[in-house]
């Protein structure tokens, strides 16, 4: 295995996606959104509503923590309404949300990998090159994983900070981020990064275009829509031990689709359908 | 010495297309061989199964005595290709494309910026090393994309329609680049192209192709001699006389006939070692010889007799 080869493949993708900036427009757009619109909206929010406007606008929110884990519960215990609500918000709602940026990313550059190189015809002159089938895969994957993962974090870090800044004046300390998010950070946010780049360079490799590749891989957004609506309807809730399961099952879809995707993975497919 | 290419009745299908119907051929070191034929001849095809891209679906195909379909790799780092597109990234400057593709081809970090360098002086591209390639002309991508498949050295060129699409005076540059390359220093050269003017100008050999099979194979004067045995040459004398003097020469051992009006004569022999004898007996009988002129066929003739002889 030659990493120099891989790594060359992963710097040169990076300088093209640099350069694409329907590429880049959501990579700087979503993580503001996220990481600091929001975060001032329902962390400052109810520092400046009455508390009675808070509690008419959510409904009784003593009977929403009702419905909390016993363990996740304890966290609330002898806490202000209005530390409740950011708590609840900041630290439990908006978590799976974080979620959708590494799938995001890593499908954008993805999608530009392979069905881009297609489309812009320079798949041929790669396929010349004296690299293994092996060698442009992990390339390709690489190139997508470094921004999408790096981007979460950046995002994540950012969030952190706005949520404790914007917090400071209610809790008088920094108290963000809860145990879940280090695992959700750490283990479930490269996890989920590996599968959107494993499933769209197969798709890719597969489809004439980039945005034929990138809606098909879009698709899979809808697993963290999944965690969003268990979250909020309390069916499935994102604790530490929850947040670890549902890393280790994508890790094992990831072991199985790069095993399918590497197998098949193949320079005569690609230049077939060129 | 030992042969760079050698195919032995290699096949290559696509569900029921027969791109590629038994073609034998090899290539010399040192030559530049030309794979001649109109689109969908199988051309690319070929270059593709050479350099292990595609695998064969039958028969032998060896480069450098290695077996491209099991040892791609190998093969492909003593390979350069120039493919029918440019393909190169555009968002990325002309020394950024060489940096990629120098680095998958193993020159080291430490060679690397140098072999940039010399490689974009030479295709008189160290100006707009710097520059992305989208702001190029067709000529200098076409020039890039040559630096590009040469930046390793590699002892075997493959270059697939190389003056496609480019105006007539960037075609030039790009042939005489070409024909450098091989005379000065002695890269072996496969070229794949329609163009007939520039297969007759840069090829040592040529394998006429049609529909996946290798209708001649040959140098321009074995390829010639083999469609037509006989040749003719044309006589121009001083003054109509040219009557009289067929009427002479036809009687000459190895002429086949002769035809002559007013200042033209035109001789069919059947050697290119008559025609001496025929101009000495022309010149004893004093006809006034102003010139003298053995037809050669071009390329182009060749292509055309054999395509029609095919259809």
């Amino acid at each position: 295995m030659n990493w120099r080869s891989i790594w060359a493949i992963a710097r040169k993708d990076l300088m093209e996606v640099r350069q694409n900036k329907a590429a880049w427009g959501p990579a700087i757009i979503v993580p503001l959104i996220f990481a600091v619109i929001m975060p001032i909206f329902f962390v400052v929010l109810p520092q400046v509503i009455p508390v009675t406007d808070v509690e008419r606008e959510l409904g009784d929110i003593q009977t929403l923590m009702n419905s909390l884990p016993p363990n996740v519960k304890l966290i609330f215990d002898g806490l202000k309404l209005e530390q409740m609500f950011v708590i609840y918000m900041a630290a439990f709602m908006f978590a799976p949300m974080f979620l959708i940026m590494p799938l995001m990313f890593s499908s954008v550059v993805g999608a530009d990998s392979f069905a881009g190189e297609r489309e812009r015809k320079t798949m041929e002159a790669l396929l010349y090159a004296p690299t293994s089938d092996l060698e442009l895969f992990l390339g390709k994957v690489l190139a997508a994983v470094i921004p999408a993962v790096g981007i979460s974090w950046i995002t994540d870090v950012v969030y952190i900070i706005v949520v404790n800044t914007t917090s400071f004046p209610l809790f008088g300390k920094i108290w963000f981020p809860l145990a879940p998010w280090w695992p959700m950070m750490f283990w479930l946010t490269p996890a989920l990064a590996v599968l959107g780049i494993s499933a769209t360079v197969l798709i890719s490799s597969r489809v004439k275009t980039f945005m034929e590749a990138y809606q098909m891989s879009a698709s899979l957004v809808v697993l963290v829509l999944a965690l969003i609506i268990g979250q909020v309807s309390g069916v499935l809730f994102l604790g530490v031990e929850m947040v670890l399961v549902i890393g280790t099952a994508i890790w094992l879809v990831n072991a199985a689709l790069i095993y399918v995707a590497v197998s098949q993975f193949k320079r005569s497919a690609l230049i077939a359908n060129l | 010495m030992n042969k760079i290419i050698e195919v032995k009745n290699l096949e290559r299908t696509f569900g029921e297309n027969r791109a590629i119907d038994g073609m034998t051929f090899s290539v010399e070191p040192g030559e530049v061989f030309g794979l001649l034929g109109p689109n969908g001849a199988g051309k690319t095809t070929s270059v593709r199964v050479l350099n292990g891209i595609l695998p064969p679906s039958k028969g032998e195909v060896k480069v450098f005595g290695l077996n491209p379909a099991t040892d791609g790799e190998k093969v492909r780092q003593q390979t350069g290709v120039l493919t029918e597109t440019p393909a190169l990234y555009e968002r990325l400057s002309a020394r950024d494309n060489l940096i990629f593709f120098g680095t998958l081809a193993g020159i080291t970090d430490a060679e690397l910026p140098k072999r940039v360098d010399e490689i974009l002086a030479f295709f008189e591209l160290s100006q707009r090393g710097n520059d992305k390639v989208e702001a190029f002309s067709k000529g200098m991508k076409q020039r890039l994309a040559l630096a590009r498949a040469l930046i390793h050295k590699p002892p075997l060129l493959f270059l697939d329609e190389p003056t496609s699409g480019l105006d007539p005076e960037a075609a030039q540059q790009v042939n005489d680049l070409i024909a450098g390359l091989s005379r000065s220093n002695g890269q072996t050269v496969v070229l794949a192209t329609h163009n007939l003017l520039d297969a007759q100008r840069l090829c040592d050999r040529v394998a006429i192709l049609n529909r996946g099979r290798i209708l001649a194979l040959g140098s321009l004067t074995e390829l010639s001699r083999k469609l037509w045995p006989v040749m003719w040459v044309d006589v121009t004398l001083m003054g109509d006389l040219a009557e009289q003097a067929a009427s002479k020469v036809k009687a000459l051992r190895g002429v086949i006939q002769a035809q002559g009006e007013k200042k033209s004569l035109a001789i069919q022999v059947e050697a290119e070692a008559v025609i001496p004898q025929v101009v000495s007996a022309l010149a004893d009988e004093k006809f006034p010889i102003l010139k003298v002129n053995p037809r050669d066929y071009t390329l182009e003739d060749i292509y055309f007799a054999l395509q029609a002889g095919e259809a």
